[in-house]
């Protein structure tokens, strides 16, 4: 680039990395291949570094986690057809957390498109309803206006991954370049976004009527950068606060008003206090069925406040009372200034909490953390030990725990205690197996001066695990616990609670997977006793590399308390007493 | 129940896929949809009936909405805007037609009654255009019909929609046209636009 020339003519690919780089993108994480060999031979001019993963799942997973632990917008790059058709989970499961993500894909000439060229394949067709919005590049001189606007849809709104398909020839193609003049039209929001003054009134009111008010605490608020508000809004108001799986770091968990997760493995008290609630504020939620259970029988007390931004998720699975539609920070900027800064009648809920509390005592007894062991490795343990461990050590809110989807998943969300938030990457709404090793790669290459931890299942890690090798050779420090039970613990847990404990095709044989990562040049450990858990987890988080851990752990365990699906919220199957008090269980 | 919406959207490629995708995804039978220029360049219109539950509109709307190719979407009633559609009829008419040559008189009598104008006559059948309301084209196929004539082929635009009266301040408005200012954030909506109980009995 010729610094002295306003407007460089350049290569389409060269425009590419430049409007990368202008967009301040960092981080690449691709694979290359044919239709895409002009923008890989165009990467060395740029200040960009290219992590090569070993499958392009991998590489769309890793721009997802790198999103989630920083909050910028991940980039991946594949090549045309095979390379961009293996993009398809990771886009997938971006867009139903609503992940700020780009992907960008080589194409086939645009002279031969629309002919079954050698490794063509429709991919702005096959991605249209799994991303935000995709777009198909033939020329040169579209490529930094298309680029800019696919970063402005990326992030804003509702984020959501955006796909760029770029033609061969348009990468190889000469045209002029200058960023500032590609800059997309200004951003418009959603038409229907309303919070007005009236809705704002009757919100106030609602909450002033309330006596066993909840605040639901989402992924909205992440989103959003809301975090500081919700706490201001739940001290002032003293109103506990309940959080989703995606929501889980977005209010501090050791918070006296946070109460956890809610939803089909919630805690009991969370459960039961939403039911009996008279007024549920939800704040960047959606009410997922897995949050609800039954909806005829949800909540059936509660007046709703709804503060979404996406319009389309008002009035979807329940029925918004008060809807405020708009970002949840400005939102709540506005409530606050309705809300005295002290003084607020506290006494209803005060007796609100009492009561929520006492239901949680009976429960809180026969936690698994604090029952004895009797000589057996429990996941749960072993994922309330790397928890202590890190807050032991200092480093709670500097520990990123990216988990896979099933059993432990759910251990994890009960038992480690996400105080800060951006520290649990996971899979929610796609509950993508395969997704914790690469999406791993991405929070750590975001967020390198933090503990990155991987906990994935024996089946969900066997999906990814060539990604291994793309740890090495980034030489990357990320942590490994595999909670390995020789199960697809979760479709077993499902099989033995309604398929008549039927086990088909749920046991599942493993590798070695500390010889796999010694295969690999990890260092790793065996762990079948909790004793030996908190040591070993001290040794992979002070080493100089990556370290994994096979947690040998019980084989028929379940994730309790759980409601099973088309129950009401309330029926849920409790701990069963025996397993937990006698550590029986086979 | 049937929904029509009117859409601006890009007149872009792909844009029709985008479209029909959403109605696909959402499950929503499209009962006719109709595209072609608007009043403005670069800018398609779409008149859309959709068979949806009466409490699926607001969420189809705000659907819509998230597609970046659209500009603007409006919900009309019945009452609300003028509603029509363009029919090709083509009639069997010849010496070997049910009613012979007779007929010809009897199809041009029925047009004039239909307001519907022959634009073709050839020796074996005639063609009818008509414009009107669906209610109105299917009575005059339905009368084709019951007087036993040989109906060949049916060609229907589907319907197209327009609001009555004055509503172009609010077209421009979906089109940016407004200041920014006025739209920052939280912008004022007209009283339609209010959200409906979706739960409603």
């Amino acid at each position: 680039m010729n610094a002295n020339n306003q407007n460089p003519t350049l290569t389409g690919s060269e425009i590419l990395w430049a409007t990368l780089v202008g967009e301040g993108v960092t981080t690449v994480f691709g694979y290359p291949g044919g239709a895409i060999l002009p923008v890989y031979d165009a990467l060395r001019k740029f200040p960009i570094h290219h992590v090569l993963v070993r499958h392009e799942q991998g590489a769309s997973h890793m721009a997802d986690g790198y999103a989630r632990a920083s909050g910028q917008v991940g980039v991946c790059m594949a090549t045309s057809g095979p390379g961009a058709t293996n993009l398809v989970t990771g886009l997938a499961t971006a867009m139903l957390d609503s992940i700020p993500m780009i992907a960008i894909t080589g194409q086939v000439s645009s002279k031969v498109l629309g002919s079954d060229a050698f490794q063509e394949v429709d991919i702005t067709g096959i991605t249209l309803p799994i991303t935000k919005h995709n777009f198909l590049v033939t020329r040169a001189e579209d490529i930094a206006p298309i680029v800019r606007e696919a970063f402005q849809i990326a992030r804003s709104g509702r984020p959501g991954p955006v796909l760029v398909d770029i033609t061969k020839d348009a990468q190889q193609a000469m045209a002029a370049f200058d960023f500032d003049a590609a800059a997309p039209a200004p951003y418009r929001p959603h038409p229907m976004l309303r919070a007005e003054n009236s809705a704002i009134r009757e919100a106030m009111e609602l909450i002033r009527a309330a006596k066993r008010p909840i605040i639901f605490a989402g992924h909205g608020i992440n989103q959003s950068g809301a975090e500081r508000e919700v706490i201001e809004f739940a001290e002032r108001l003293h109103i506990p606060v309940a959080s989703t799986l995606l929501g889980l770091g977005s209010f501090p968990a050791s918070h006296p008003l946070s109460l956890g997760m809610m939803g089909m493995h919630g805690e009991s008290w969370v459960n039961n206090a939403i039911q009996q609630s008279d007024l549920l504020l939800a704040f960047g939620m959606r009410f997922d069925d897995r949050v609800t259970g039954n909806l005829a029988s949800y909540a059936p007390n509660a007046k709703k406040i709804h503060i979404e931004i996406d319009p389309s998720e008002i009035n979807k699975n329940v029925k918004a009372d008060v809807a405020l539609i708009g970002d949840l920070r400005e939102v709540l900027s506005t409530l606050l200034e309705l809300i005295p800064a002290t003084g607020w009648d506290r006494s209803s809920s005060d007796a609100w909490l009492k009561q929520i509390n006492a239901s949680k005592g009976n429960e809180a007894v026969r936690d698994i953390i604090n029952l004895p062991d009797n000589g057996h490795l429990y996941a749960a343990h072993v994922i309330h030990d790397i928890w202590r461990e890190a807050v032991a050590a200092g480093r709670e809110k500097d520990t990123i725990i990216v988990t896979d989807v099933g059993q432990h998943q759910m251990w994890e969300a009960q038992y480690f205690r996400h105080n800060a938030p951006r520290t649990l990457v996971t899979s929610g709404g796609l509950g993508t197996m395969g997704f914790a090793l690469p999406a791993a790669i991405g929070a750590k290459a975001a967020c390198p001066e933090k503990d990155v931890w991987v906990i994935a299942g024996d089946g969900g890690f066997q999906m990814t695990a060539a990604e291994l090798s793309t740890i090495v050779q980034e030489n990357l420090h990320i942590n490994i616990a595999v909670i390995n039970n020789g199960f697809l613990g979760m479709v077993r847990q499902w099989q033995e609670a309604f398929y008549d404990k039927n086990y088909s095709c749920s046991p599942i044989l493993s590798p070695d997977f500390v010889k796999l990562a010694e295969a690999h040049g990890i260092p790793g450990a065996h762990i079948t006793q909790r004793k030996d858990v908190t040591p070993a987890v001290t040794k992979a988080r002070t080493g100089s590399s990556a370290f994994l851990i096979n947690f040998s752990v019980e084989k028929e365990d379940g994730v309790y308390p759980m409601i099973a699906p088309g129950s009401a919220l309330h029926e849920m199957v409790r701990r069963p007493n025996p397993l937990i008090e006698t550590g029986e269980d086979e | 129940m049937l929904h029509t919406f009117v859409a601006l959207v890009d007149d872009k490629p792909g844009v029709l896929t985008r479209v029909a995708s959403l109605f696909r995804r959402l499950s929503v039978n499209i009962v006719s949809l109709t595209v072609g220029e608007s009043e403005r360049e670069g800018v398609s219109r779409m008149t859309i009936v959709a068979e949806a539950p009466e409490n699926a509109a607001h969420r189809i709307r705000a659907s819509l909405y998230k597609l970046e190719i659209v500009r603007s979407v409006d919900e009309v009633g019945r009452s609300e805007a003028v509603i029509r559609e363009l029919c090709l009829i083509k009639v069997a008419a010849g010496p070997n037609a049910p009613h012979g040559l007779h007929s010809r008189s009897q199809i041009f009598e029925l047009a004039t009654v239909f307001r519907a104008r022959v634009v073709d006559l050839a020796p074996e059948s005639i063609m009818l255009e008509m414009t009107g309301s669906a209610s109105k084209i299917e009575g005059l196929l339905q009368v084709l019909r019951e007087a036993s004539y040989d109906v060949l082929e049916v060609s229907r635009t589907g319907r197209m929609a327009m609001r009555r009266g004055h509503h172009t301040s609010r077209v421009l408005k979906a089109l940016g046209t407004q200041p920014a200012a006025a739209t920052a954030h939280f912008p004022s909506r007209p009283d339609e636009d209010d959200l409906p109980n979706q739960f409603a009995e």
